[in-house]
């Protein structure tokens, strides 16, 4: 079936078996291969990405769901060589330690940050329970996704 | 892991979604956010020839005020509701509840009639309906009708829906702002309730319903008596278990599963007000 997206606003076109998995479509068929796949069961968030603003685990929905939608992925959250507020916040606050989580941390946190933008510590917790970090980093993520809440102008580019 | 091949259907109406559902028969699948069916399709424990996907029937997303009851399209998402002033007010308890389905990234997707079709007695919107006394609005070839939800569910995975049936809209009663309680009992953050306990008080009637202690959703008719008969939280909460025929596994025995119950129910009539 033939689908079109746009990924981190570059439209895609692709011929994809329906059963071919947003993950997999984005690492894969657009290259993008700064989405992780961890679980693969939607229970750890490292394949964390946005659909039409709002954070979604990309390896349980089909790509043929995603089509016709505005797709962000970690490739698409700096502006140039100037990072995200998150993606700095995570570096200036040691908020990874193997980084295999953080691509999915820092789109989930993104996400967050949109719909809360200044949230408790408890919230941040909250926001952020569908991703799980093995090095079991998360004291920093907090503090991370904290400290990008209080910049001027939060997380917004 | 990745589905066995389906033939995938994108449905632009309720009603183009019952003609599919006919021609393809039990062979098809409805996809709506497909958070609870994705995960069984990649395990292979389901494996649909056709997928019909009515994620996109954006005319069956709404949360709306009918009078005596809350209208709420079936495709409405876990995160709407959550959100929903109008519910917060009317139907606290759906609203707090689907704030606990998942994880952030499910409730963006997931949504209130894939929740309840699904019929997972480890999920938790099918029992805070029950214990709301809602009612399911499901559309087919031959025109509109409306199920009882505490004749909706039928077994483990298995619901009233017929194979050729679209769930359109759920029904709540409004709850005047009366007691309620969500009580979610989980290892880590998540996850599905190991048991779960929703309880309400709605325009004079007592509800209480448990997550995960059977086959189905089930209501807690025994603690409902005591309560009405004047029993203490505790002594309602013993009642817990009656009709109830819990599973053991990887996370809780028989046993223990009977024990969260009894606790979860008292936490909940005490948090409630109802005893």
């Amino acid at each position: 079936m033939e689908i079109t997206m746009t990924v981190n606003g570059i439209e895609q076109t692709a011929d994809v078996e329906p059963r071919t998995l947003l993950a997999y479509f984005l690492r894969e068929t657009v290259g993008l291969t700064g989405t992780n796949i961890g679980c693969d069961t939607s229970s750890c968030g490292a394949c964390t990405i946005h659909v039409d603003g709002e954070s979604a685990k990309s390896c349980t929905l089909l790509a043929v769901q995603a089509d016709g939608c505005s797709v962000t992925t970690i490739e698409g959250l700096a502006n140039g060589d100037t990072m995200h507020p998150m993606q700095r916040a995570f570096q200036e606050n040691h908020g990874l330690q193997c980084g295999y989580c953080t691509p999915g941390m820092v789109m989930a946190a993104v996400s967050l940050l949109d719909e809360n933008p200044n949230p408790t510590e408890q919230e941040v917790r909250l926001g952020l329970e569908g991703n799980l970090c093995r090095c079991t980093g998360y004291h920093n993520i907090v503090k991370s996704v904290l400290a990008c809440a209080a910049e001027p102008f939060g997380a917004t580019k | 892991m990745i589905p066995a091949s389906f033939d995938y259907q994108r449905a632009g109406s309720a009603e183009e979604a019952i003609a599919l559902l006919t021609e393809h028969g039990d062979e098809a699948k409805l996809l709506a956010g497909g958070h609870s069916l994705l995960p069984l399709m990649k395990l292979r424990l389901a494996s649909p020839s056709v997928l019909i996907d009515v994620g996109r029937l954006d005319d069956l997303r709404y949360i709306r005020d009918a009078g005596d009851h809350i209208a709420i399209g079936a495709l409405t998402r876990h995160r709407e509701l959550e959100t929903s002033a109008l519910l917060a007010e009317a139907a606290p308890l759906l609203s707090h509840a689907a704030g606990h389905v998942g994880d952030p990234q499910v409730r963006h997707r997931g949504t209130i009639g894939g929740s309840l079709a699904h019929a997972d007695p480890a999920s938790d919107l099918p029992a805070v309906v029950l214990a709301m006394g809602g009612t399911i609005v499901v559309q087919g070839p031959s025109g509109q009708r409306e199920i009882a939800i505490a004749d909706f569910y039928i077994g483990f995975l298995e619901s009233a829906l017929a194979p050729d049936e679209l769930m359109t809209e759920i029904r709540i009663p409004k709850l005047n702002a009366e007691g309620w309680s969500f009580q979610k009992f989980n290892r880590r953050a998540q996850d599905w309730a190991i048991v779960g306990v929703a309880a309400v008080r709605a325009n004079g009637s007592t509800g209480v319903a448990l997550v995960n202690m059977g086959s189905t959703p089930l209501l807690a008719t025994g603690v409902v008596d005591a309560v009405k008969s004047g029993a203490t939280a505790e002594q309602a909460a013993e009642r817990a278990t009656e009709n109830t025929e819990a599973q053991s596994d990887i996370n809780a025995s028989v046993a223990y599963r009977e024990h969260l119950a009894r606790v979860l129910v008292r936490r909940a009539l005490e948090e409630s007000g109802l005893a």
